[in-house]
């Protein structure tokens, strides 16, 4: 799901942002791992700020924690959506490419939840 | 109860072994109101940890607890990882560089345990978790002035009652609860493991 969301945003908006793909457990199980959620987000982070985008169940707690244990100037620069996974993770990808700040990055990807597909 | 850490590493193997034990029943319960991994998910977090501390034996219990946490959050894949990772983690923190434990760190531990995973799945109880089955239990050990075996097993007794009653209520945390009314009926998957894990503890205070 995570490796599909990435393919597609990729496609659309090209390499202008760094996405990693945070899923899954060192022996390609379905789930998540904190340490490995700790470790993608330092290897994006480069002083602006970093959007974590969970789906449900552990990946919130997970990138809680892989967030609590994350040190400064990281730590701060880092935050959790709490959005739908796909939509959210494309609007949060669009706003980045802008060159918009970790903050608005994190609200277009909020603002997606109630979105009306069909008219 | 001298509980140190040799005997603190082979406790947390026997909650291993009981684990993978009980593997398949565990996702047998999930299977019914999750996503049918539980078992599969602790059995493999416990194998991870099993091997972790094998050669810890001349490390404090309050950092062997500590590994056992870390290596479940990296390994167990599924929520209950972050949750019962929390706790370890929490747990030795609680109990700091001691070498040797008794009957009172046997409350300060669970009681942080039970606090980690309070906070970390933000859950209280009632809402069919892993809470229903600690929380009863830490207050069990709470009920009287001095801990001994004989209070150890009126708690193990009061989480086994913990499980049977989230076979009555409806799951609110969790992938249970898009299920609604119909996860009544059956038990919690999270609140059976913790109760398996405080029945393996039991067992090997009272071999010590």
């Amino acid at each position: 799901m995570a490796e599909g969301a990435k393919e597609i945003i990729t496609q659309m908006i090209g390499e202008k942002i760094k996405i990693e793909v945070a899923a899954g457990t060192a022996d390609n199980r379905l789930g998540t791992d904190a340490l490995l959620i700790g470790q993608k987000v330092l290897e994006v982070f480069d002083g602006d700020g970093v959007l974590v985008i969970p789906d449900l169940g552990s990946a919130v707690m997970s990138s809680e924690m892989a967030i609590e244990s994350l040190e400064e100037p990281a730590r701060s620069a880092t935050m959790m959506a709490d959005s739908p996974f796909f939509e959210g993770a494309i609007a949060a990808a669009m706003e980045a490419s802008f060159g918009k700040s970790i903050e608005e990055v994190k609200k277009a990807a909020e603002n997606t939840r109630g979105m009306k597909k069909i008219a | 109860m001298a509980v140190n850490s040799a005997k603190l590493i082979e406790i947390l193997n026997l909650i291993a072994n009981d684990i993978h034990a009980n593997k398949d029943f565990l996702t047998e319960l999930d299977s019914a109101i999750g996503d049918a991994d539980h078992g599969i998910n602790m059995s493999k977090g416990f194998k991870a940890v099993t091997e972790k501390i094998a050669a810890m034996g001349d490390k404090d219990c309050g950092s062997i607890l500590k590994t056992v946490g870390m290596t479940l959050v990296s390994t167990v894949g599924g929520a209950s990882g972050p949750l019962y990772g929390t706790a370890f983690m929490r747990a030795g923190q609680a109990i700091g560089s001691k070498t040797e434990l008794g009957f009172e760190d046997l409350l300060v531990t669970l009681e942080a345990a039970l606090e980690g995973i309070k906070m970390r799945g933000k859950a209280v109880k009632g809402e069919k978790t892993i809470v229903d089955a600690l929380e009863p239990a830490v207050e069990a050990l709470k009920s009287s002035p001095t801990i001994d075996i004989n209070l150890m097993e009126e708690a193990v007794k009061a989480a086994e009652a913990g499980v049977e009653y989230t076979k009555g209520i409806i799951a609110k945390k969790g992938r249970a609860s898009y299920l609604g009314e119909r996860s009544i009926g059956h038990q919690d998957p999270g609140a059976t493991s913790c109760h398996i894990m405080l029945t393996a503890i039991l067992k090997g205070i009272k071999d010590s």
